[in-house]
């Protein structure tokens, strides 16, 4: 190599700590050159060797009944889910990107999502997104948001996948650093997966899909920094996304793989080349040969190291059993694909890199990975001063507001309450023809498995603020509102996937919020038997706003994946019939107010303890609902969350214009009553015929049954005052977050 | 009856129109490949919607340039059945076998969601087993769905009696041109324009997607009269 040798100086540059570089001189036996350097900077950034989570990811619960692999194996959970066929899924962030440039950032995340789920074999069948804006009135909110969707739509709609659910959240905390996750599921035929690994000396590795160019250099350390002032600057670490190429690749890729022709698969994400062939490497307990030169790009006069680390989107990596190429070749022909035979695999555990006949990097593809030689530290951390002071909260110092009716106006036009329908009009939710919540709305999406009796149900949940209030607690209750949601819609909970997003991990109070989390995820996954099947970790999402930092609430947004076992189990949230019954199930005694809609943006008091809630509770409120449901005695169920008891009763009369009469029968504060966000709590209707049956059911069960009132044709009445009709209070909800954007 | 559906690159409602007229209405079906020059004696030809070859530049320019288009033109020509939902529509007046135009939506954004169709016509293939008048709930999914033509080619396709659907609210409500609200003309078009056939009446095209409202597990199958309607026609 006649590449000069590298110092600790550039290292630093890179990223890379001094010890890291000793750590490389050491298992390279010299300095590395500038390529090598640059190929450790992507490989040991945060983004792709979670050096600085992995040490308590381990501690998750992986092990469940369904499994087909586990966290960290593949690129995506896999899940068995019956007759034959397994669910791939999983989320991931593209927050840091999508703050710089929004479209461009959101659409490459669709993109990138997508492409780890077919890259094992498993076709996209359901897209869901987590969004977290800051204030809707700012007009960089408007501008991010604006971008954000139309990023997610543009390219998702064209790449041809559902978008069937999300959610969406706004605050001051995330006003220069928005949240952007995306969540993909696919279905694959039990067995027919294939693995990104890399074996059988001799055998071509083709790189396959768009050409290479020099968008997307750095992205994976760039994600790994604080987002600042100057981070406007990094824009070409952004990468641009082109749905129909993806198309093209994804039919391709899946026909490729039932070719029976392919030893294994990888997309290109972070890190780029470098990443697809050392994991696969790693994996496969092979080396590589790679001629960078023979890769097609779309520049003329890209380095090196700008090809090992380009994280242009629309690619992969294949591996090809030794003639058989003509027939992947052929393939990638007939979808008008570029595919370049670029090395090829040998034995041994080296990755070596050549161009224009010289090589340019000599590695071991072990040392650079997760897993292998990837640093993993231990950081230190300590309890925030506002934990404490938020537990002297006393609900007592709130008087009761004078008018409910107002109130609830209030919380039902609210950003994070109203309807998303700006939003998620923008997303194709029909494609694919699945989508069995679109005439029937229900807690989770339900995606219907056709010509199979089982349906999927999926939900993203977290709520961040209870997070911010208490990571455990906060983290519990995201799992368990995830799983609830999908009872409430007729299905078991299975697994989940985690987006784990944090503020500075060097910031031992940032890094407290991480753990705490992290706790509470393991408590509530054991509980509902949820295994983590994978995720991601985004670090850094905090701003520097003049000499202060100021990091974002912490947001571990949990991806559920639940089974219908039966179609006829679909359970929606609408009232369907005037004069069936309403009941509230759970813990319905709690007086609390903590944390909720009401208490941080009516009351304005913002740093309270998480809401009430307990685990074992809420694990016997899903087996009633569950029961209830499969005996067929309900009508609909609705979970109480955001907004409290009055804008879930709201939301389930919108679906058929239908109304509600209902009184406070139990003591306690009203504002609590009707707004407080006490957890564990479902709302259910139930015909005048179905009660006898209904009330046998409950018996059964340790929990108790309120009743709240009746369903009506379309007027409000609570507590004998008349709040009017349905209709006025659905108006307000359907245009609220309209009003403010068109 | 043999359908024929063709594949584009980028297409990616293709799959949904296959499985409903062979799952859901037990047709054969062949899937037609945009490089072939085959229409591998289908009577009746379906465009997807999607966005063949990207759509980057006008939706449904290039597409109607494919190898495969050449036949369907020639096809038609002669009389043969086409219809194009969605992208389809678009393809069909990009090549000229439908009248007039589909322009970026008044509002400029993508838009998905249900809307109501009032039926203009039962005097088409495609229309015959509903009643004119009737008021039918399928999904829209576009971003460029504004149907526009000019005011000599609307004259003609109203006195030809070729409007298959027009928007409207749930109750049938047609908004005058001159008030368009969204909740009754998702895309601002022409005459709220949703569907409409040529003056041979061989030829169809909408916006809305009808196979998407056809499958009883999603709880509308407003869409399935359409199928029945070619179908009842063909057998009879």
């Amino acid at each position: 190599m006649s590449e000069s040798l590298t110092t600790v100086d550039t290292a630093k540059k890179l990223g890379i700590l001094p010890e890291e570089f000793e750590k490389i001189k050491e298992k390279l036996g010299r300095a590395p050159n500038f390529t090598e350097l640059c190929a450790y900077s992507g490989m040991w950034s945060e983004h792709c060797s979670y050096k600085n989570s992995i040490k308590w990811l381990k501690t998750l619960p992986k092990e469940g009944p369904h499994m087909l692999a586990k966290a960290g194996e593949e690129n995506a959970g896999l899940v068995a889910i019956g007759e034959g066929l397994a669910c791939a899924f999983k989320i991931e962030s593209h927050n840091h990107p999508s703050a710089i440039e929004p479209y461009q950032g959101a659409a490459t995340g669709v993109g990138g999502i997508n492409r780890d789920i077919f890259t094992m074999g498993a076709r996209p069948i359901a897209q869901l997104n987590s969004l977290r804006f800051g204030n809707i009135d700012s007009d960089r909110t408007k501008w991010i948001m604006r971008g954000v969707v139309k990023g997610i739509g543009n390219y998702g709609n064209s790449f041809g996948i559902p978008t069937v659910g999300g959610e969406v959240f706004f605050d001051d905390a995330f006003e220069q650093n928005p949240l952007v996750n995306a969540m993909s599921v696919g279905i694959v035929k039990e067995g027919k997966t294939i693995s990104a690994t890399s074996y059988g000396v001799g055998n071509p590795i083709y790189i396959v899909g768009s050409a290479t160019g020099k968008d997307g250099i750095g992205g994976a350390a760039f994600a790994s920094g604080d987002l600042t002032e100057d981070s406007a600057k990094d824009l070409p670490a952004v990468q641009v996304g082109d749905p129909f190429q993806e198309k093209l690749l994804l039919e391709a890729s899946l026909e490729v793989i039932a070719s029976g022709a392919v030893v294994g698969m990888q997309d290109m994400g972070a890190a780029g080349i470098i990443c697809s062939t050392a994991e696969m490497s790693a994996k496969g307990q092979h080396g590589m040969k790679i001629y960078l030169d023979k890769v097609p790009t779309r520049q003329a006069g890209m380095q090196p190291y700008e090809l090992l680390l380009s994280e242009s989107q629309e690619r992969m990596l294949v591996v090809v059993i030794k003639g058989q190429e003509s027939i992947i070749e052929k393939i990638f022909d007939k979808w008008d694909l570029p595919c370049a035979n670029i090395g090829e695999v040998t034995a041994g555990e080296k990755l070596e890199f050549y161009f224009e006949g010289e090589m340019v990097a000599d590695l071991y593809a072990d040392h650079l990975v997760l897993g292998g030689g990837a640093p993993q530290y231990d950081r230190e951390y300590k309890e925030p001063a506002y934990y404490a002071e938020a537990k002297k909260f006393d609900a007592n110092s709130i008087p009761q507001p004078k008018d409910y009716k107002e109130v609830a106006r209030f919380l039902i036009s609210h950003p994070n309450i109203a309807s998303k329908r700006w939003i998620y009009n923008q997303y194709d939710s029909m494609v694919g023809t699945v989508n069995m919540s679109t005439n029937e709305p229900s807690d989770a999406a339900i995606v219907n498995l056709k010509d199979s009796n089982k349906a999927l149900a999926v939900t993203v949940d977290c709520n961040s603020r209870y997070v911010q209030a208490d990571p455990e607690i906060g983290t519990m209750i995201a799992v368990s509102e995830a799983a609830r949601n999908i009872v409430c819609s007729g299905g078991v909970p299975s697994a989940i996937t985690n987006c784990l997003n944090f503020g500075n991990p060097y910031n031992p109070e940032a890094y407290w919020q991480f753990v705490g989390a992290i706790k509470g995820m393991s408590a509530a996954c054991l509980k509902f038997s949820t295994p983590v099947t994978g995720g991601n970790v985004s670090f850094y999402n905090q701003c520097k706003v003049g000499d202060k930092v100021v990091p974002v609430f912490p947001t571990p947004t949990i991806g559920m994946l639940g089974i219908v076992e039966d179609k006829k189990h679909q359970t929606g949230i609408g009232f369907k019939q005037a004069g069936d019954h309403i009941y509230i199930l759970g813990n319905v005694f709690v007086d609390c107010i903590n944390s909720s809609e009401y208490l941080y943006s009516y009351c304005q008091v913002k740093n309270t303890p998480a809401p009430n809630f307990n685990l074992e509770e809420e694990y016997q409120l899903h087996q009633l609902v569950k029961d209830l449901i499969r005996s067929k005695v309900i009508q609909s169920a609705h979970d109480v969350s955001d907004g409290g008891l009055i804008c879930n009763l709201l939301e389930s009369g919108f679906v058929r214009q239908k109304g509600f009469e209902i009184n406070q029968t139990m003591d306690g504060r009203k504002d609590a009553f009707l707004f407080g966000e006490a957890q564990g709590r479902v709302v259910v209707s139930v015909s005048p015929d179905q009660i006898k049956s209904f009330t046998e059911v409950v018996k059964k069960h340790t929990l108790f049954a309120e009743s709240l009132g009746i369903v009506t044709n379309g007027e409000v009445k609570v507590d004998k005052d008349n709040w009017g009709h349905i209709g006025d209070f659905e108006k307000k909800y359907l245009n609220s977050i309209e009003e403010k954007l068109n | 009856m043999k359908f024929g559906v063709i594949t584009f690159p980028g297409s990616n409602c293709d799959q949904d129109m296959i499985y409903v007229l062979k799952n859901v209405m037990g047709c054969q079906v062949a899937n037609l490949w945009h490089k072939d020059h085959d229409l591998q004696g289908c009577d009746f030809i379906v465009l997807p919607g999607g966005f063949s070859y990207g759509d980057y530049l006008r939706s449904g320019a290039i597409a109607r340039f494919s190898p495969i288009m050449q036949e369907v033109i020639t096809f038609a020509g002669k009389g043969g059945y086409v219809m194009g939902i969605c992208n389809g529509f678009q393809i069909l007046t990009e090549s000229g076998l439908l009248p007039g135009a589909l322009l970026h939506n008044d509002h400029q954004k993508f838009n998905c969601k249900n809307v109501y169709l009032q039926v203009q016509t039962t005097n088409s293939l495609v229309t015959s087993a509903y009643q004119k008048g009737d008021v039918i709930k399928i999904p829209i999914a576009h971003g460029e769905g504004r149907y526009f033509a000019d005011e000599k080619t609307l004259q003609s396709i109203v006195d030809h009696d070729q409007i298959l659907f027009k928007y409207c609210d749930a109750q049938g409500n047609i908004t005058p041109e001159s008030n368009p609200t969204p909740d009754f003309n998702p895309n601002g078009s022409t005459m709220n324009i949703a569907g409409i056939t040529n003056s041979n009446r061989n030829v169809f095209g909408m916006m809305p997607h009808p196979e998407r409202a056809a499958d009883e597990n999603l709880k509308n199958t407003d869409g399935k009269k359409l199928f029945e309607s070619i179908l009842q026609k063909v057998l009879a």
